[in-house]
């Protein structure tokens, strides 16, 4: 059966071998393939599920996406415990070897110029959530108004506890976003998660991706840790350290990042301005 | 190959990580190259309608009519009728206010708090 090529990630070689049982999506083990003084890291996946119809119906599997995003990631995550790997997008697909050093070939400067940029260095994912407080919204359990008066001061503290919670997850996040820009290589703002879907309770007000060299990781750990319960209400979840992920693209396209995206946390966006 | 030493275990879940960051790097973000296989990830229906709203940018959602954000006053048109909700229920209770002085009418109305704005007949 001839099988097509995955590709996960494109790096320059790796000192140590990758894990001998190293699987990546489909559960196919991920090889190194050498070019040019880079190396691809593949698997050789099934024809039957990766090639344009088929893949094109599994992605709309979530089931099938989720497994697959767990197995590209898994590689990703292997690579990057090794060396500095520069991740692909999700189902990046060749007939064969060839076509990926013809890949590499075209690519090769900006692969070269992007891994020197990034080399060492590693992403941490930083989201601040608002707590649901259970008051808000919910039009049952208070006292009943004895007056049309006594309802509009409650409708009125409402309103303003409701605005005063959006303020300081705004503020606080503001600072924390200009305190960890400062800590971090770079900083990109992504849009909120919506966090129905994602399952996390509270809505997320910022959600930030930080460059940050593994030297320095541990002490941007502890600078995120330490703003943990610093404000009632708000919670700050941190993730990583992810591949590069979100830093593939040089910072010159950093106008696009932030317009939309920093809405999401107030006037978060860029310097934070105002906020020391 | 040079690996620094000191590199703070996975934060949190590694295996578990929440699937919704996972997709939001493997889907949104990383190298974008048209392999020999041509799927646009954007043509994925299930992507649009479902995950992307995982990590759906406002104007996507928007587009979708999606108001998840609506109570973010920073972001929503929702929170801009709250903003005239709450106008006025200020209006109504000045009126109130007023009613209440009725009679002794005169000079009552300093300690009102809001910026005056002269709606009430």
């Amino acid at each position: 059966m001839t099988g097509l090529r995955y590709v996960y990630a494109v790096c320059r070689p790796l000192a140590a071998p990758l894990q001998a049982e190293l699987t990546g999506v489909a559960g196919a083990p991920a090889k190194l393939l050498h070019h040019h003084g880079l190396i691809a890291v593949v698997s050789d996946v099934p024809e039957r599920d990766f090639a344009e119809e088929p893949l094109r119906a599994h992605l709309e599997d979530i089931d099938w996406l989720a497994a697959t995003a767990r197995g590209h990631q898994q590689v990703i995550d292997a690579l990057t415990a090794v060396t500095t790997p520069l991740p692909l997008r999700l189902a990046t697909v060749f007939r064969d070897d060839s076509g990926v050093r013809v890949m590499i070939e075209e690519r090769e400067e900006v692969f070269l110029r992007t891994l020197d940029r990034l080399q060492g260095r590693v992403e941490w994912g930083v989201k601040v959530y608002v707590e649901p407080t259970g008051q808000e919204g919910t039009a049952g359990p208070e006292a009943k108004p004895a007056s049309g008066r006594d309802y509009l001061r409650q409708r009125r503290m409402k309103a303003r506890a409701h605005e005063d919670t959006w303020q300081r997850a705004e503020q606080f996040a503001g600072r924390l976003h200009s305190l960890l820009s400062e800590h971090a290589d770079a900083a990109r703002l992504h849009a909120p998660q919506n966090s129905a879907l994602s399952r996390a309770s509270g809505q997320n007000v910022l959600n930030a991706a930080y460059l940050v060299p593994r030297a320095k990781s541990e002490e941007f750990v502890e600078m995120v840790d330490r703003t943990k319960g610093e404000e009632p209400g708000i919670r700050v979840e941190l993730t990583g350290p992810w591949a590069a992920y979100s830093f593939v693209e040089p910072a010159a396209s950093e106008g696009t990042e932030g317009t939309g995206d920093a809405g999401g946390a107030g006037n978060t966006g860029g310097t934070g301005e105002g906020d020391a | 190959m040079s690996m620094p030493s000191r590199m703070p275990e996975p934060y949190g879940q590694s295996g578990g990580a929440n699937l919704a960051d996972i997709l939001e790097r493997v889907l949104d973000k990383g190298i974008v190259i048209a392999g020999d296989i041509r799927i646009n990830l954007l043509d994925i229906e299930l992507l649009t309608i479902k995950l992307r709203l995982i990590v759906a940018s406002v104007d996507k959602a928007k587009e979708m009519g999606i108001d998840w954000w609506e109570d973010d006053p920073a972001l929503s048109t929702r929170a801009r009728r709250d903003q005239l909700a709450k106008e006025n229920a200020e209006l109504r209770e000045r009126l109130a206010r007023l009613e209440e002085l009725e009679p002794g009418r005169t000079s009552t109305r300093a300690p009102a708090p809001e910026p005056a704005r002269e709606e009430s007949p």
